[in-house]
């Protein structure tokens, strides 16, 4: 089923990815003309495939919940904000907060990301086959956050439980983030996740971990300056 | 103890027992002091407001016989199912963590015996609190910590946090010690840690950003429930004329008594500006953009009565929020404790190390033992007693005014006892005609 943006409101196209029947409703939707709009399936909760064609705005497939969405393009602030379940693929480049705050799910950009990618991620996996920019798994909770290639100044800064995986340069790690030690169990996972990734190809001894130092976690005078 | 021709012992004003006692704890730990509540210095505050009562020139209302209304609908603007309260008077948001599960659950009680809302926090939302209150506003703050969209949808309103009168520009803080399983699994956070809250939102800055999250919690939402915007008053003109602009339907201002679950000491008291001060610049905000009782306004930040109540409306507030006064009202700094509270190094109604969850009254705490003291089913109908008899004072006043309903209590009503009261809430010092900044040719 075909979701025209161009003559359809926002409202009407989330609307109708909002309340699926699952025994009546199409499975298989395609969104026309998002030009930029924000806020494009959002809050979706059922097992259902969507192509965007074309670029999004902010907040794409925020809070996601089933829901498997390819965007053929590029995608603005915040796609898959607090996503739960599910997949986004980005098939362009991300803008900053990609994946802010995520609970679960898989997100996928095949380009770059901005900065604050994985900010306060809390159980997604997030691959990004490009680099990503500063800042990014700012106090990240839980998740891993893998990148194919650079990563920009102070990356997981304040960071708790999410693992990092990163194949390419670290510009600079942020307070209380690591460098850890690649063990079989990491490099299990790390495969599963790229290959999830179709990205069989890379081999997840490339990559190097990283991860909380714990430093930080409860708080002590002599750590002050790193606060 | 005037010995052999010795003047008196003078203590200094500057250097005051308080302020020493803090240089050697400071000395002593290294570090800064952490507490709970709200300011503690004198500000001027709705006290040194007064009603002028109805004269020659008004009427009063019978005090038991005619009308006063008390009703309020918030979220008119956008919002296909506004909230429509009983009372202009909420619960403002405190978190589970900071609060035990039990004592959500009796704000929840307390609340919708009163016809009124309570409001999640830093957090998450409890089925406890849920399923207990009528109405539950649920908050959207920087951390997203327990953020749940089946949660989002449970909501009567959502609350985007953008500060907090306590600390304004400041995150949140809650010890390891109150990290519980229950809590940190909440916050998917790992047991004992420290938990910071982030002080600026992950995926947005700045009020064009604010109003694109705010369309899409809509579009999550479905266009029904009001989306309150709630900011710390800093510049309330400014602030309240974005969170308008922005799109919210409801614009929450916290001066700078309002508590805080855990803030630095010196945050709370040296950031922000009084309530009293916050009030009529964010209703200037409201009349500028013609949007006064369109997009309404609630005022907290050490509401404590009726008065305060009457006199916030009166200022032009739609309604007004309790976080302090409720927690009071379900029995935090009870003298019951006392005991407790000298063991702690305190005394009831200065105990404020909430923090460090050993709260004898069982409410600021998660020790399993001690959120026994706290029956939730009592301590809500305590809060709902008390909710009732703040209502029933602000309509004796606004009676007393002649007004019947709240909402037309306004600035001509009141005189101020100071000169700095008159100012910020621009009515004249009593026994004049004098506003100062207004009319002070
Ligand atoms: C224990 C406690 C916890 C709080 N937690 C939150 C919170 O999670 N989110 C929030 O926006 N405000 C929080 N606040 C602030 C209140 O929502 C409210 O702004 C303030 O309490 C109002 O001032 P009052 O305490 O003088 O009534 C908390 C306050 C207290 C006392």
């Amino acid at each position: 089923m075909k979701l025209d943006l161009k003559k359809l409101k926002l409202r009407k196209v989330n609307e109708t990815l909002q309340s699926i029947d699952p025994k009546r409703n199409n499975k298989n939707y395609t969104i026309l003309n998002p030009e930029g709009n924000h806020a494009i399936c959002v809050g979706l909760t059922d097992d259902i495939d969507i192509t965007v064609k074309g670029h999004v705005g902010y907040y794409c497939g925020g809070m996601n919940q089933n829901a498997n969405i390819i965007v053929e393009g590029n995608v603005g602030t915040g796609v898959a904000e607090n996503m739960m379940s599910g997949k986004i693929h980005v098939k362009g480049n991300a803008s900053q907060s990609a994946g802010a705050t995520a609970h679960g799910g898989f997100l996928i950009i095949d380009g770059d990301a901005s900065s604050r990618c994985g900010i306060s991620m809390k159980g997604i996996d997030i691959v990004v086959k490009g680099s990503v920019g500063h800042m990014s798994a700012f106090m990240a909770q839980s998740g891993n956050l893998i990148v194919c290639g650079n990563a920009g100044e102070a990356l997981g800064d304040s960071l708790y439980e999410t693992d990092i995986y990163i194949k390419g340069k670290v510009k600079s790690l942020g307070a209380d983030c690591i460098e850890k030690k690649m063990d079989n169990k990491h490099l299990k996972k790390l495969d599963k996740l790229l290959k999830k990734a179709n990205l069989e190809k890379l081999k997840s001894k490339d990559f190097k971990r990283y991860g909380s130092a714990r430093k930080l976690y409860n708080f002590k005078i002599d750590n002050v300056s790193s606060y | 103890m005037r010995k052999n021709n010795k003047t008196f012992p003078r203590q200094s004003w500057t250097f005051d027992e308080y302020t020493n006692s803090e240089i050697r704890r400071a000395a002593e730990t290294g570090i800064y002091d952490i507490r709970g509540g709200g300011s503690k210095r004198r500000l001027p505050h709705f006290d040194d407001l007064l009603f002028l009562g109805a004269s020659i020139s008004r009427y009063p209302l019978e005090g038991y016989r005619e009308k006063c209304s008390t009703n309020v609908i918030l979220g008119t603007r956008y919002a296909k199912k506004p909230l429509e309260l009983e009372i202009p008077i909420t619960i403002a948001g405190m978190s589970f963590g900071a609060l035990s599960g039990s004592a959500k659950e009796a704000l929840g009680r307390g609340a919708s015996i009163a016809g009124t809302s309570t409001t999640t926090g830093d957090g998450g939302m409890t089925p406890e609190e849920r399923g207990q209150s009528n109405h539950l506003v649920y908050q959207l703050l920087p951390s997203r910590y327990g953020m749940n969209p089946d949660d989002l949808r449970k909501a009567d309103a959502i609350e985007v946090v953008i500060g907090q009168g306590a600390k304004p520009g400041g995150g949140g803080m809650l010890l390891g010690q109150k990290i519980s399983d229950r809590v940190a699994e909440m916050r998917t956070l790992p047991k004992g840690v420290d938990q910071r809250s982030a002080c600026r939102h992950p995926d947005w800055t700045g009020p064009d950003d604010l109003k694109i999250k705010i369309l899409e919690l809509r579009e999550i939402t479905k266009w029904k429930v009001p989306i309150f915007v709630k900011i710390a008053g800093s510049r309330p003109y400014y602030d309240t004329a974005l969170a308008i602009k922005a799109g919210a339907d409801v614009v929450v201002l916290d001066g700078m008594q309002g508590g805080t679950a855990a803030t630095q000491e010196v945050f709370i008291e040296n950031v922000g500006q009084p309530t009293l001060g916050c009030i009529r610049p964010a209703v200037d905000a409201l009349q500028d953009l013609d949007m006064h009782r369109k997009v309404q306004l609630i005022i907290s930040g050490g509401v404590r009565n009726g008065s305060d109540v009457a006199k916030a409306l009166a200022l032009g507030a739609d309604a007004v929020s309790i976080g302090s006064a409720a927690m009071i009202a379900i029995g935090d700094n009870d003298p019951k404790w006392e005991k407790d509270y000298n063991k702690l190094g305190t005394t009831a109604g200065a105990y404020d190390d909430w923090h460090e969850g050993n709260d004898p009254a069982g409410i600021s705490t998660q020790d399993p033992k001690l959120m026994k003291r706290l029956d939730p089913i009592k301590a809500g109908k305590k809060l709902s007693n008390y909710l009732k008899v703040m209502t029933l004072e602000a309509q004796t006043l606004a009676r007393a005014c002649g007004k019947n309903n709240l909402h037309n209590l306004e600035p001509e009503d009141l005189c101020a006892l100071t000169v700095e009261a008159a100012a910020m809430a621009r009515v004249p010092l009593a026994g004049t005609s004098w506003i100062p900044g207004i009319n002070n040719k």
